[in-house]
């Protein structure tokens, strides 16, 4: 199976990998899927308390090229947006960009699983209660 | 200078040797006859070809010419076997013995027969992925008409104690099936010294054409016989209808002739290089070989690079170098080898590996450049997972709850 140029480079040249320290108030992490299953994604946004912006994000993937790619888009998208935006960003953007295909669409859900988890783990740090997301649609 | 791609995938098939192709071309031109036209020099030409390719595949693996019956290839022949054997042996008994670990084309007809009212025990595999002999004469019943054990396994290249198999298998008066599909060509097979009455393999996999194969049927002590699965004209003593594909048979001879001249030297220059190759690859920490290291093909390793991917890890080289991997990521499923799976391997171990097949054609500049492109990779990697990160802060992977997906 050929993978797309942009999914390439992500994985050539990822994004934002590395680790926050999950301790601080500020930074939210979500860790989604399972060493089972071939994809663990965690992924950790810091987020300015005063103005709800996203400053950084920081991501680390066990996974395939395309989970790859997911996870190092999803912060190059999250960073300088606000949290309330960030909920926005939805798992069939990230197959748009990236051109994934059907059988790779399961790593689109995952990032933003992984996206809806950092900001509930913000959330409940911070006071506020959890999101209640309906399950995504693809497994 | 290193040409790329380098091709490591030799168990998915082998690159003809140029010595095979040559001796098939003047079967495709001017000696294109019918081997079965009896009245005229082009069907004799045709039919002296066969014979003398059936002597080179039967010296191979020590059987008569006769008991060679050419099909389209190892699946062709696994299903021949053990369809035509549950068919001819029916008033002796419906069971069959199996394993995990076997190929596809052999547990896939073995579900067949369990469809058709057959019953098929399917034995679990010790970790090194050898069969439990004790098992296997445990699950012995009256009923029982056939063993159907692979020769050496195409995932981790571990060798089956096939001697002792057949030993036990004669005891009870059960036949025994062998896929030798990676074993022929590659180590020393012999049919009367392992007691193998029947035996499929192909020569797509030792250097030979794609599209042709064979199955070894034993016609003395005992004299094994198949049900035909296929009508028509009665070809190859009624066991295997069809028009024979002379240029693919030639090639399969010549194959068969170049790997028992060659096997000592080629086993010895190839296997030097998969130690080293391995030797170098578990240098990197988490770093473990699947499977017996002992009883296993001398071109071959499974190796599990822990807490990385391996469809990811691919990705890293697999334009520069052609390779498999046991997670099966690209499939809708997401479930790893069934093979490694059967080892008793975690799920995430089994994500992680990498299969090796080495070649006749493979050299020691291009594991060097192996060696280097993976563990590259896998540094890379790690730097980049999450469970490596936990792994190496300390934590107990297994303790954390994973939210399943």
């Amino acid at each position: 199976m050929a993978y797309s140029d942009k999914v390439i480079d992500h994985y050539q040249h990822p994004k934002n990998v590395g680790t926050l320290d999950k301790s601080s108030k500020n930074v939210g992490t979500g860790l989604v899927g399972a060493p089972e299953c071939g994809d663990v994604m965690r992924l950790q946004i810091e987020v300015d308390g005063t103005t709800g912006m996203i400053t950084d994000a920081k991501f680390k993937t066990f996974g395939c090229g395309s989970a790859i790619a997911s996870s190092s888009l999803a912060t190059e998208w999250l960073k300088g947006k606000s949290v309330d935006d960030a909920l926005k960003i939805d798992n069939m953007d990230i197959v748009e960009e990236l051109n994934l295909p059907p059988v790779k669409i399961h790593c689109s859900v995952l990032a933003e699983d992984a996206i809806k988890a950092a900001i509930n783990d913000y959330r409940v740090k911070n006071g506020m209660e959890a999101i209640k997301f309906e399950e995504s649609v693809i497994h | 200078m290193l040409k790329l791609p380098i091709y490591l995938d030799n168990n998915a098939t082998t690159p003809m040797d140029p010595r095979v192709l040559e001796t098939m071309t003047p079967y495709f031109l001017e000696h294109f006859g019918n081997a079965a036209s009896r009245n005229h020099p082009f069907g004799w030409e045709a039919e002296e070809a066969i014979d003398y390719a059936r002597e080179q595949v039967a010296k191979l693996i020590g059987a008569d010419p006769k008991e060679i019956i050419f099909t389209s290839g190892a699946t062709e022949a696994d299903n021949l076997a053990i369809k035509g054997v549950y068919e001819m042996y029916a008033s002796k008994g419906n069971h069959i013995i199996t394993a995990t670990t076997e190929h596809k084309a052999v547990l896939d007809t073995c579900k067949h027969i369990e469809k058709i009212g057959g019953e098929v025990t399917y034995l679990t595999v010790k970790p090194d992925g050898l069969i439990d002999l004790e098992a296997l004469e445990a699950a012995i019943k009256p009923t029982t008409i056939l063993i159907a054990i692979m020769y050496a396994n195409n995932e981790i290249g571990t060798v089956m104690p096939i001697k002792e198999i057949s030993a036990i298998a004669r005891k009870h008066g059960v036949l025994v099936f062998t896929d030798g599909t990676q074993a022929v060509g590659k180590i020393p097979v012999d049919v009367n010294k392992d007691g193998i009455d029947l035996m499929a393999f192909t020569a797509h996999k030792m250097y030979g054409p794609k599209g042709v194969g064979a199955l070894y049927v034993r016609r003395k002590n005992p004299r094994v016989k198949v049900t035909a699965q296929m009508d028509g004209g009665g070809h190859e003593r009624g066991m295997r209808s069809g028009t024979l594909n002379v240029p693919g048979i030639v090639g399969f001879g010549k194959a068969c002739e170049l790997c028992q001249l060659e096997m000592e030297a080629d086993t010895k220059r190839i296997s030097i290089l998969r130690d080293k190759l391995e030797t170098e690859l578990l240098k990197l920490e988490e770093a473990y070989v699947n499977g017996s290291r002992e009883h296993r093909l001398p071109h071959v390793a499974n190796i599990s690079f822990k807490h990385v991917e391996g469809e990811g890890l691919l990705m890293g080289f697999n334009k520069n170098i052609a390779l498999s991997s046991g997670s099966a990521c690209t499939s809708a499923s997401l479930e790893p080898s069934y093979v490694l799976k059967a080892l008793g391997l975690g799920d995430d171990l089994a994500h992680s590996s990498l299969r090796f097949g080495l070649g006749r054609f493979t050299t020691e500049e291009q594991i060097d450049y192996t060696i280097k492109a993976i563990s590259e990779t896998v540094l890379k990697l790690r730097e980049m997972s999450p469970l490596w990160e936990m792994y190496k802060e300390g934590i107990d992977l297994s303790t954390i709850e994973w939210a399943a997906h």
